[in-house]
């Protein structure tokens, strides 16, 4: 066991760990957005509208993460129009491009998450609402979302875990992210086990928190 | 369609094999999964309060940590452990492990944190009546597990681990970064090679839509089965 190298290694690691954290809380919001967005539509009788969320997020959830970042950042290049557009100011950077399909992926698991707790809400609340003459936009609002928000919680804690665990496939696309940083010391001192350990700690004190977190909120907010 | 031609001039052939090569490393993973997780079940059963540290410690550290870190680890280390094991054992050439092996090793390790917490459940829901009257008919110990506990626990299971499955299939790709050809390593090789990754990286992605889809077909026929007397 070297010490030294862990001791050496902590403050890099440590620096990496800032650049995993807002790829994923950027992705995160983007994320929950779109998650809205999508479970909405999924709820939409608009068939149209309908069939198009169920293949977002069939697809998105059926297909490995890395598949689709590599999509992003190899493939769109490609595509002439894109190049020439004020878009690839966006689109040539792998931060970004990291950050747009994290995005949607965590989007797609989210608007399921949503959809199902938007379904599980109890029709009388619903019922209630109606016939105290509350408009369909106020009870959307002030009844629908809340009590949605509640019922995902502990699933988009796991959610959260998740993409905090995906962030680290934006090593792959050259991002000195916090595996990104332990896969060079890693491949430079080759000693993995040392490195594992710090790097798998920093990984599992943020899960610890984000699990605690979603804990005190599940307790505050119920009901 | 040229680029998907079978034999020399096209990456149809490479695709298929690539294809199947992903299909042997999440079966052989979930088999591992498997073995690791009737290890760790027990285990995070257990009133032992060290047994139980264990096997807490495995699922945690494994669902915490990237999937990739655990592939590093394996990656760069594996080899080194086992020729660590062999000199205890008076063997001190290099030692250069298979790629299949570390990839199935690894994201077995990963998806038998997964498999853990599933059996872990599913015994956990079993009614506590079926474990008294077990005992209380006098079955042996292994009688009582395979013929009481293990049958019911496997219909409950059944559903959770086609999650699991999925989850596994899709961690395949993530050995492509330790040089293994399955799909991910392929469609890396060709895009590289033809400079066309859109269309490489897009049937990548629609190979993986299929295999989860007919996977997903199989396993509810196998659920079905499974529910069957219920």
């Amino acid at each position: 066991m070297d010490l030294d190298l862990m001791a050496s290694s902590f403050p890099k690691l440590l620096n990496a760990t800032l650049v995993t954290l807002k790829l994923l809380s950027l992705s995160l919001i983007f994320g929950l957005v779109l998650g809205l967005l999508f479970a909405i539509l999924r709820l939409n009788k608009n068939i149209f509208l309908n069939k198009f969320s169920y293949f977002y997020s069939y697809i998105f959830r059926g297909t490995p993460l890395l598949v689709q970042i590599f999509i992003i950042y190899f493939g769109l290049g490609q595509i002439e129009f894109l190049r020439s557009s004020f878009l690839w100011i966006i689109l040539k950077e792998p931060y970004w491009c990291a950050i747009i399909a994290f995005s949607l992926n965590t989007g797609a698991y989210t608007s399921e998450i949503l959809r199902s707790a938007f379904e599980t809400i109890n029709k009388g609340f619903l019922e209630a609402g109606d016939s105290l003459g509350i408009s369909k936009k106020i009870i959307f609002y002030k009844i629908q979302i809340p009590i949605a928000i509640r019922q995902s919680l502990p699933a988009y804690g796991n959610e959260i875990i998740l993409m905090l665990k995906g962030t680290s496939l934006a090593s792959t696309v050259t991002l000195m992210d916090l595996t990104g940083v332990a896969k060079y010391i890693i491949s430079t001192t080759f000693k993995p086990i040392e490195v594992f350990i710090v790097a798998g700690g920093i990984y599992l004190f943020m899960t610890f928190i984000i699990h605690n977190f979603i804990r005190y909120l599940e307790k505050k907010y119920s009901y | 369609m040229d680029l998907l031609a079978f034999g020399k001039t096209g990456w149809g052939d490479e695709l298929f094999f690539a294809t199947l090569m992903t299909i042997a490393v999440s079966i052989t993973a979930m088999i591992i999964g498997f073995c690791f997780a009737l290890i760790f079940t027990p285990l995070k059963l257990s009133k032992n309060k060290l047994l139980n540290f264990i096997g807490n410690s495995y699922t945690t550290i494994i669902r915490g940590v990237p999937e990739l870190l655990v592939i590093y680890l394996l990656f760069f280390g594996g080899s080194g452990a086992v020729m660590y094991v062999a000199s205890i054992f008076g063997y001190n050439k290099y030692i250069e492990i298979n790629a299949f092996l570390t990839g199935s090793f690894a994201i077995g390790i990963i998806s038998g944190a997964y498999s853990t917490e599933v059996f872990r459940g599913a015994i956990q829901s079993i009614d506590k009546g079926q474990f008294e009257a077990s005992k209380v008919l006098g079955l042996k110990k292994p009688v009582h597990f395979f013929k009481v506990i293990m049958p019911q626990m496997l219909r409950l299971a059944v559903p959770n681990l086609s999650n699991v499955w999925q989850i596994t299939l899709k961690d395949t790709s993530l050995i492509s970064v330790t040089g293994l050809v399955e799909i991910m390593r392929q469609s890396y090789i060709a895009a590289g090679s033809t400079r066309d990754p859109l269309f490489f990286y897009s049937f990548a992605a629609v190979l993986y839509l299929l295999l989860t889809f007919l996977s997903m077909k199989l396993i509810n026929k196998l659920e079905t089965k499974y529910r069957r007397g219920y």
